[in-house]
């Protein structure tokens, strides 16, 4: 997408797909719309965390906890309007983001991965200590009604699908117009290599800070979003599951890329139920049948990865460029970053020290 | 004062689960530079295992073997099947693939071992050792805890150390094209390292499970502080998945006790933090930080 | 290039379309309310989930993650019941169909497959939500949408709240009557001693201690140690209730906890007098997580040996041949989930099945929601239950009393009379004076 005008032509395409099919399929699946626009904020952030400027995150989900509760604290105790509720959600977020973004500055690879981790797995456990403001593992409950011009009609399911997926589509359009900006670029050369960055002038912490601000603020929004579909904020939702379910969304989408977001948040909330729907229908005793849809999620997350590596968008451009023809500048070189290879000395300094270890 | 010994040796006990852990995270990742999200799965399935093998033959020993030789079974299996093609490609598919595998062990163990609590017998008696008339906190079966697993690492240790295996593991680790050029047979070695970790991760859920009971969730948590045990202490450095570990049981006993039950992950996420800040590879890290 | 990459971009844009109107015709929703049959002219389709021959009723469950143990048995034995009742006759004819789904006890996921019951299959009601925070989830889409939430599988006081939330009814025992029960036992047999809290940090062993404190004087508990369930060391908080000296300890512990809690009690050579509330206190569940480390030294020992003596309460009869409510759920059992254990938790999940039954046979022949509401408002009979429900267009609180236990051999044996009361600081707990009901030869209830 190469200018603005081209990107918001399509947001507004697809807004229009949305409004449509809301209207056409039933209220169970504008809230499934719902969901999907929320995941795809989520992940759309963290996509361009972990894919544009190469830091890994799995603590997002406490990202979308601080904005679900702030959300949820601000129309408790002050019943604002959503729009400056999402402002105010958006602002907190993107406080934290800054602090961990700080914090993980100095960190690579599976050390940043552990201290994310461990964000997303004790943060919740906040609300559980201070029971009085958080409102404790009951969590809080929020109220979200359509606005009065709709009419008393109109059903609410399919206005939370709409304002989820305008939030969506804002936050999508925002990051293509990030990523193409010299911010996205700085991000690619931080990525790639920090140390020839830095040498080019690039100030690499305040980037890499910068990233971490951008993925909390669309993890904020997404959670303030999720506050008011599901309409309770508690610690139960936040688990180490969600953080691991919206990494998992942006690779199997495709890393680095915005399309990739949608392709994962689709996997991500339709696999399982399908699946769950299928094994329902064949009766099978319940502990067998509610565990064979998370083992049949499972190998599709792992057949997933080794038939598609660059994700569902990785794939999808090879079959576009098989159609298309030799001449297509080769878009998947943006989407994939660091190589795995077995280690060698440069890459692993510490074995350098072998012989002092124990081990 | 009693109940700070009694803090401290519970603690210990619990830091050596996370450092056996963090050690079969570590021999991961120097031998293959991969993060095995799996590893708690696979030990609570090879603990499937132990269970079923110790209620047919009535014998805890014969369990506590056969749960080791799965999972070194599991290991290599995982490697050769499931991790071996993501090599050369983008680095966080392996992560999603472990993170497959961890999902898919838990369902399978959910649908052929149930999902409801099963006990598992410790290794010896549970009642409370005690000093004279003073209760200590911890049994027989802890000091076995202990012991067990600072045994393993220092058998690993010497394995390293001191035998041609584990000369071509370190010489693999060092560089994989030189060690190859050399005639080592990288592959072959890489799939021992993860035999070898699944072997660490058996014994963890074999020792811990007394006390968390058996269900497919049940090493997830003890997963979690694991790997926090191993970042700790530097993916590099088995001494320092020992430290980590020790280090993180001891601080959640006190704060558990002391503070407030609810806050330790918390607390966890504080002395992580507070480590990597000066430390940013880990405690034992020999990483030189670049600084341009 | 620019040609080729709008191309990308709209086929981008077409696939979305396509992969949600993919998502839209895929995954089959069960039957909806179809119109009569011409079978029998006499039943109707008089409701959502209503047919002439099927009643289609949800619920949000448990089935997999951490809270799975235990919980997941609970909806095969309700529906366990539901098949023998299908098997004879019937409700008026109509067979029951109950869907319920995996929620994980994750309140994200419970807003979705709630919404999936309502929504896209269409069930009459929704029955034996469990969990608080979980059901929390539920509540207000129920409500706003007009669904019965009957039964809810929590003992929060949240569920009788007959202005706020009228479609939602609880049916087993508050935790804060219970507190009340429990704390009276306490204060009136251990008069003097001190008293130690160990309980879940959530809102059932908060509401549990609130119902304590009401009954137990101030003064004699030493000391309130809170457990959460991510965190197994409860090493700690066992070994500041031995340093505090307490003499009886209170435990408002899920099963789990409760035999760690036993565990913690035996390495620290600390043998206090055990009071645990019901929903920790299944013998069967109990014995089978001790009984591995029964079998230590190698002496045969009992797993019952370790839960002897503890007091607890309960709202359901024991589980002992004796009782006609246990000879009928056992034959069920024996029948349609042979497998599974028969321990407390089958035994709530038939229960409040067979009460939703009664239920269901007084709303009429051809039930409406409302019809549902006002039959349990107009008073349901106590079926299993040791005490009698309260149900009222007021009053949507679950069963009112219990009675105080002693385990002993593996099964709760009674001490005294069944207590009500309610969940009042203030109000008293009174004997139950009139008499239990006795399973129908039937096994169905009467009309």
């Amino acid at each position: 997408m190469r200018t603005l005008p081209r990107r918001l032509a399509v947001a507004i395409i697809v807004a229009a797909i949305v409004v449509f099919l809301s209207i056409k399929l039933n209220a169970f699946r504008d809230f499934q719309i719902a969901e999907i626009a929320t995941e795809v904020t989520a992940v759309a952030g963290l996509t361009v965390l972990t894919g544009l400027s190469g830091q890994i995150s799995l603590g997002n989900g406490a990202f979308m906890a601080i904005g679900a509760y702030a959300t949820a604290l601000v129309l408790i105790h002050l019943n604002w309007p959503f729009y400056l509720v999402l402002v105010i959600a958006a602002a907190v977020t993107a406080v934290a983001g800054a602090v961990v973004g700080v914090a993980a500055a100095r960190l690579r690879g599976p050390y940043l991965a552990g201290a994310t981790l461990l964000l997303g797995v004790s943060l919740p456990s906040l609300a559980l200590a201070y029971p009085g403001f958080f409102g404790g593992e009951q969590g809080l409950n929020v109220v979200f009604n359509t606005p009065a011009f709709l009419g008393v009609n109109f059903p609410l399911t399919r206005w939370q699908a709409w304002v989820s997926s305008l939030v969506a589509l804002i936050v999508l359009v925002l990051l293509a117009n990030l990523d193409r900006s010299r911010i996205g670029r700085n991000w690619r050369a931080v990525r790639d290599n920090d140390v020839a960055a830095a040498l080019d002038g690039i100030n690499v912490a305040a980037a890499r800070v910068r990233a971490f601000v951008v993925s909390a603020v669309c993890a904020g929004l997404a959670g303030a979003l999720l506050a008011i579909v599901t309409g309770l904020v508690a610690p139960g939702g936040f688990t180490i599951t969600l953080s691991i379910a919206l990494l998992t969304a942006a690779v199997i989408g495709g890393l680095g890329s915005l399309a990739g977001a949608l392709w994962g948040s689709l996997v991500i909330v339709l696999v399982p139920v399908y699946v769950t729907d299928v094994a329902t229908s064949h009766g099978l005793s319940s502990s067998v049948g509610a565990n064979i849809p998370i083992a049949a999620y499972g190998v599709v997350l792992i057949l997933v990865m080794l038939v598609f590596p660059h994700g569902i968008q990785g794939g999808l451009l090879r079959l576009i460029s098989a159609f298309t023809g030799p001449g297509q500048k080769s878009r998947i070189r943006r989407t994939a970053p660091t190589r795995h290879v077995t280690p060698s000395a440069d890459q692993a300094p510490a074995s350098q020290h072998e012989k002092e270890g124990t081990s | 004062m009693v109940e700070f010994l009694q803090f401290t040796l519970s603690g210990v006990v619990f830091g050596m689960i996370y450092a056996a852990i963090a050690l079969s995270l570590v021999l991961i990742w120097r031998g293959t530079r991969l993060l095995n999200f799996a590893q708690g799965g696979m030990a609570m399935l090879t603990t499937y295992v132990a269970i079923e093998v110790i209620y047919k033959t009535n014998s805890y020993w014969a369990g506590f073997v056969v749960a080791l030789a799965a999972g070194l079974i599991l290991g290599a299996v995982s490697e050769l099947t499931v991790v071996r093609p993501t090599v050369g490609k983008p680095e966080l598919n392996s992560v999603i693939v472990t993170i497959g595998l961890l999902i898919l062990i838990e369902g399978l163990a959910g649908i052929f071992f149930g999902g409801g609590y099963r006990s598992f017998p410790a290794a010896f008696s549970v009642t409370g050792l005690r000093v004279g008339g003073t209760p200590l906190g911890v049994s027989r079966s802890d000091v076995f805890t202990t012991a067990a697993v600072l045994a393993t690492t220092l058998i690993l240790a010497l394995l390293f150390r001191y035998t041609t295996a584990g000369l071509r593991m370190r010489a693999a680790a060092f560089n994989a094209t030189i060690a190859q050029l050399s005639g080592i047979r990288v592959a072959r070695v890489l799939t021992v390292g993860w035999a070898l970790a699944g072997l660490l991760g058996a014994l963890a859920g074999v020792l811990v499970s007394p006390s968390t009971f058996l269900y497919p969730n049940s090493m997830d948590a003890i997963f979690v502080l694991g790997f926090t045990a191993a970042v700790i202490g530097g993916l590099d450095s088995p001494a320092g998945a020992v430290v980590g570990g020790l280090l993180l049981g001891l601080a959640l006993s006190y704060a558990g006790g002391y503070w407030n039950s609810s806050l330790t992950s918390l607390v966890a996420l504080g002395i992580l933090v507070a480590v990597l800040m000066i430390r940013p590879n880990g405690l034992f890290a020999s990483a030189r930080m670049r600084r341009v | 290039m620019k040609k080729s990459q709008r191309l990308r971009w709209q086929a981008a844009a077409i696939m979305t379309a396509a992969a949600l109107g993919v998502a839209a015709c895929s995954s089959s929703s069960s039957s909806s309310a179809s119109s009569a049959s011409s079978s029998n002219a006499a039943l109707t389709a008089s409701a959502p989930g209503i047919t002439a021959t099927t009643i289609t009723i949800g619920s949000h469950q448990p089935l997999t993650g951490p809270a799975a143990p235990g919980y997941s048995e609970i909806a095969p034995a309700s529906n366990a019941y539901f098949q023998y009742v299908n098997a004879h006759g019937g409700i008026y004819g109509r067979k029951i169909v109950y869907k319920y789904l995996d929620d994980a006890y994750d309140p994200t996921k419970t807003a979705s497959v709630v919404r999936q019951l309502v929504l896209q299959d269409g069930v009459y009601a929704i029955f034996n939500g469990l969990g608080t925070p979980t059901h929390l989830a539920a509540v207000s889409f129920l409500n706003s949408e007009k669904v019965p939430d009957v039964f809810v599988a929590s003992g929060c006081e949240c569920w009788n709240a007959p202005t706020t939330y009228p479609e939602t009814f609880g049916w087993q025992l508050d935790y804060i009557s219970e507190g009340k029960i429990l704390g009276q036992y306490i204060a009136q047999h251990f008069k003097g001693e001190k008293i130690g809290y160990f309980y879940q940090n959530d809102e059932f062993g908060q509401d549990g201690v609130k119902g304590l404190n009401d009954e137990i004087p101030a003064s004699s508990v030493v000391s309130k140690q809170s457990y959460v369930t991510t965190n197994v060391n409860i090493g700690p908080q066992v070994a500041a209730l031995r340093a505090s000296g307490a003499k009886v300890i209170v435990a408002y512990s899920i099963p789990a906890f409760t035999a760690l809690l036993k565990l913690g009690m035996l390495k620290l050579g600390y043998n206090p007098t055990l009071v645990v509330s019901d929903v920790g206190s299944d013998p069967i569940t109990l014995s089978g997580l001790l009984e591995a480390f029964a079998k230590q030294g190698g002496a045969t020992v009992n797993g019952n040996q370790l839960t002897n003596g503890i007091i607890t309460d309960e709202y359901l009869p024991a589980l002992s041949s004796s009782d006609s409510w246990y000879t009928l759920f056992k034959m069920i059992h024996d029948q349609y989930e042979p497998k599974a254990p028969l321990d407390g938790n089958f035994f709530y999940g038939m229960a409040v099945a067979y009460t939703f039954v009664q239920a269901m046979l007084k709303a009429g022949r051809n039930p409406t929601r409302a019809s549902l509401l006002s039959a349990i408002e107009g008073g349901l009979p106590q079926g299993p239950m040791v005490a009698p429900f309260a149900y009222s267009s007021t009053n949507h609180l679950g069963v009112t009393g219990a009675y105080m236990g002693t385990i002993q051999n593996g099964v709760v044996v009674q001490q005294g009379s069944v207590l009500t009361t309610t969940t009042d600081a203030t109000s008293p707990i009174t004997p139950y004076t009139g008499t239990e009901e006795q399973a129908p030869a039937s096994g169905i209830p009467s009309p």
